[in-house]
This record gives C-alpha cells, sequence and structure tokens, in this order.
C-alpha cells in the first residue's frame, strides 16, 4: 500500500505492507533512528512521537495508519540548526543519563508544555508516566521540563512585549 | 517485532464497514485504537486475514447525552473520557476510571468500546459499564442489537458481539442524584489491575435507590456482584449496610493467585474497595441532590 505521510514537515511517500509498523517506517525506511524502539511491547514509550500532535507508541500504530497525518519525532525537534529549548533544557538539568528513553521522553513532554505550558511537578510526572528510564534518572528530567517550560514562557513573554511596545514607539516617533 | 501479515481495509462509512463485516467477519478484526489488538497480532495471539480500521469513519468519536443517557461512540477515546466535562459533572465512575486505564500514551489511542470489545478480564471499562447498568449496542448489516453489559461478557476475551456486528456505542442511563467511584489497585502506571472496583449509587428519599457495582481482574471476566447490589437497593445509607454488601461483593469475585497477589489477598482488595467505594459514591449522591 502506499502512504503519504507529513514527517517533522517533509511529505514521505512509501510503499509499506499493512503490517509495518510506524517506527519501523521511520528507523528504517527514512532512515529517522532518533526513534527508539526498547519494549516494542507497548510498554516502555521510547517510541513516541507525535501523530497530529497527539503522543503515541510508534510501536503500537499501523504505518498505514499515519496515512495523509503529520508526525513529528526528535529529529524535527531542532530549530534552525539547534537545539529546541526542551532539548537545551534537558542537557543544563542533566535530564539524560544513558539517552535511550530521551526521544520518547522530549515528545512527551513537547504535547505537554504545547497544552500545559506552566505545569506542576506532579502533572509532568503525571504526563510522563508512560514513559519509562531505565537508569531512572526521573528527578532531573521532570527538572528539566519545568525549566524548558520557564524558558519557552519567558520567550514567549519578551516577544509578546516587543509586539506591545513597537507601537508606542511607533507613535512616539512621531 | 512485526504483526503476522493481514489485508487492510479503512472504511468511509459505518455502511462500508459492516458491508465487509459480513461477508468477512469472521476472518476480520476490527481496529480502533489498537491499544490491544496491535500487541496481541505481534504477540501471535491472533492472525486475521483482514483488519478493518474504523478510524476514517466520521461521527464515532460523539461523546454526548441524548434522550436520557449517555452516548459513547465506538471511536471515544480514553483521552476523550479523561477530558469530558460531562463525565466529571454527571458520570463520576467513569470519569474517575478513565484516567486510570493503562499510561497516558495508550490512553490517547485506545478506545472505550474497544476495550468493551477486547473484553479483557482486567479491562477497566467493563466492570463501570455492569456499574453503570450500561447498554451496549451492537450493529451490522442486518440491522442493530442492544445488549445489556451484564450479559455482554461470556469468558476472557469472550463477548455476545457476532463476527459480523460492530460494537458502535455504549449507552449509559443518566441518572440525577448518583455517585460513583473506581478504585484500582496496580502495580505501577500502565500495568493491568491487581483488582478494582466500579462503584455506582443512586440515592432515593434519604436511602440507596440503586446500586451497581462492577470488579476487575477477579475472574474469568468482568463481573457483576449482583447480591451485593441487591441488598443495597432500598437500604439505609449506612456502615452496616455497606459492611455487609462489601462483604457479598468480595465473595461475588472469583480470583486467581498470580504474580500479582493471592485469590485472599485479591478477594479481600475487592472487600476494602467496595466499602470504601460506596461511602464515597453515597456522600457524593447526596452532594448532588440525591438525598
Amino acid at each position: 500500500m502506499q502512504v503519504t505521510v507529513n514527517v517533522n514537515g517533509t511529505s514521505q511517500t512509501a510503499d509499506v505492507e499493512p503490517r509495518l509498523l510506524l517506527v519501523h517506517l521511520l528507523r528504517e525506511r527514512l532512515g529517522l533512528t532518533g526513534t527508539h524502539i526498547g519494549c516494542d511491547t507497548t510498554s516502555c514509550g521510547a517510541c513516541t512521537v507525535l501523530v497530529d500532535g497527539v503522543p503515541i507508541k510508534s510501536c503500537t500504530y499501523l504505518a498505514v495508519q499515519a496515512d495523509g497525518r503529520s508526525v513529528r519525532t526528535v529529529e524535527g525537534l531542532v530549530e534552525g540548526g539547534k537545539p529546541s529549548p526542551l532539548q537545551a533544557a534537558f542537557k543544563q538539568e542533566h535530564g539524560l543519563q544513558c539517552g535511550f528513553c530521551t526521544p520518547g521522553m522530549l515528545l512527551a513532554a513537547e504535547a505537554l508544555l504545547a497544552d500545559n505550558p506552566d505545569p506542576t511537578e506532579e502533572q509532568v510526572r503525571w504526563a510522563l508516566s508512560g514513559n519509562l528510564c531505565r537508569c531512572t534518572g526521573y528527578m532531573n528530567i521532570v527538572k528539566a521540563v519545568q525549566a524548558a517550560g520557564a524558558a519557552m514562557r519567558s520567550a514567549a513573554g519578551v516577544a509578546e512585549a516587543e509586539t506591545a511596545e513597537a507601537p508606542a514607539m511607533a507613535g512616539g516617533a512621531q | 517485532m512485526l504483526p503476522p501479515r493481514f489485508d487492510y481495509l479503512a472504511p468511509r462509512s459505518l455502511d462500508e464497514a459492516l458491508e465487509f463485516l459480513d461477508g468477512h467477519g469472521d476472518d476480520a478484526k476490527v481496529l480502533a485504537g489498537g491499544q490491544s489488538l496491535i500487541p496481541v497480532l505481534k504477540l501471535r495471539f491472533a492472525s486475521p486475514a483482514w483488519l478493518v480500521d474504523i478510524n476514517r469513519i466520521p461521527g464515532l468519536d460523539e461523546i454526548a447525552e441524548q434522550d436520557g443517557h449517555l452516548r459513547v461512540g465506538a471511536l471515544v477515546r480514553h483521552r476523550d473520557a479523561e477530558r469530558s466535562p460531562v463525565l466529571r459533572e454527571r458520570y463520576p465512575t467513569m470519569a474517575e476510571a478513565a484516567p486510570q486505564v493503562s499510561d497516558p500514551l495508550v490512553r490517547n489511542l485506545g478506545t472505550v468500546c474497544g476495550s468493551l470489545a477486547h473484553a479483557d478480564p482486567s479491562g477497566d471499562w467493563g466492570a463501570v459499564m455492569l456499574a453503570m447498568d450500561a447498554d451496549l449496542v451492537a450493529r451490522s448489516k442486518s440491522g442493530t442489537r442492544t445488549i445489556a453489559a451484564r450479559d455482554f461478557f461470556d469468558g476472557p476475551f469472550t463477548t455476545a458481539l457476532r463476527p459480523d456486528e460492530l460494537l458502535v456505542e455504549a449507552r449509559v442511563p443518566a441518572r440525577p442524584g448518583t455517585g460513583g467511584a473506581y478504585l484500582k489497585l496496580e502495580r505501577k502506571v500502565g500495568d493491568f489491575a491487581t483488582a478494582a472496583v466500579a462503584v455506582r449509587v443512586t440515592m432515593s428519599d434519604g436511602r440507596i435507590g440503586e446500586a451497581g457495582i462492577g470488579l476487575t481482574a477477579v475472574g474469568p471476566n468482568n463481573l457483576k456482584a449482583t447480591e451485593a447490589e441487591a441488598a443495597l437497593a432500598g437500604a439505609d445509607p449506612s456502615d452496616e449496610a455497606f459492611r455487609e454488601a462489601a462483604e457479598l461483593a468480595a465473595r461475588a469475585a472469583s480470583p486467581s493467585t498470580d504474580m500479582r497477589g493471592s485469590a485472599e489477598y485479591k478477594r479481600n482488595i475487592v472487600r476494602v474497595f467496595t466499602e470504601r467505594g460506596l461511602r464515597r459514591s453515597v456522600a457524593m449522591a447526596i452532594a448532588d441532590g440525591g438525598a
């Protein structure tokens, strides 16, 4: 079957068997190996990606189900060649040890912050409760997500203030 | 780990899906959220010739009240139930159960009706629908059939659904003055329940008018604690009545000893959870104006 999926902003067409899982399409056909396969039994969340903005386990989703939809993987988080605020916060707060769970954690956290830019510790833990860290490094993962939220809020605040100031300055110049 | 080979159909209308199931029902499985079905395929517990993906059929994702009941469509996901204001306000048993199903990622895809049709004895929604005395609506090419939740479950992973039928909707009676609870013991998020109890109490003139109790993971399928329910009907909401009903619910359970606990332990969880659930449900029902 032919499927067309928008992956990280680029339309990708592939001929696939119906039984092909989305994670295999991403890793083996499109070469996007940032999405990891952990348990392969819907338990660990290492393979988490966003489908139309919603985090799901790509080992439990068929590639054909993604036909016509948008998929975002860890490769799609990078902004202009730089780590996203969330990725930067994971580095800053030591939110990763071996790194195996990190892509899944990042995507699940990305969806959380899009929904709730200022989550409490409990809300972060709740949102990430389907993602397992085999190093048990949860403390710093939670800290990183909250730090990223703060950084993104402050960046949005600066941008808003600049937009608000611009007309006033134009007015003052007259 | 790939599933076994199958052919795939993604019908764009309910009629198209039912037409296909009419001819191929015996060789087909319906794919809704896939959070049980895909693991089942990967583990080779099933190898259907066809998968009928209903996700592209419009109109099946509604959760809304209509004509004295709540309709939960075939594509309502656990996440939708978790976020539904209607459930939070008027169907507390369901509102409490939704966020306890599996984990957040699974809840983003898995569906309420899919969970019912899969009929895992450890599934949460079966116990909830038994406590709510819900009706399950099955459609086939030849018509529509309404099956009471109590007649739906027929052993592990076995239901009253025919191969040519699709579970299109769960229908839950709207009852003013109702309280409810879902108490679940799990070893960790995402694990199946060690045991869980769904409770629903509808008050009437200061007494318990009607009670529903459903049990999870303590028998060959979700169980309805009918003797406990009968003992509560018309009873004063007293500690004694709660204790007696809890004993009866524990007796209705037939758990097995496994890695999650001994049969005796699970039976005791049912007793404790039923009593707690009743106490909480009655207080909620009274606050809801049911006294």
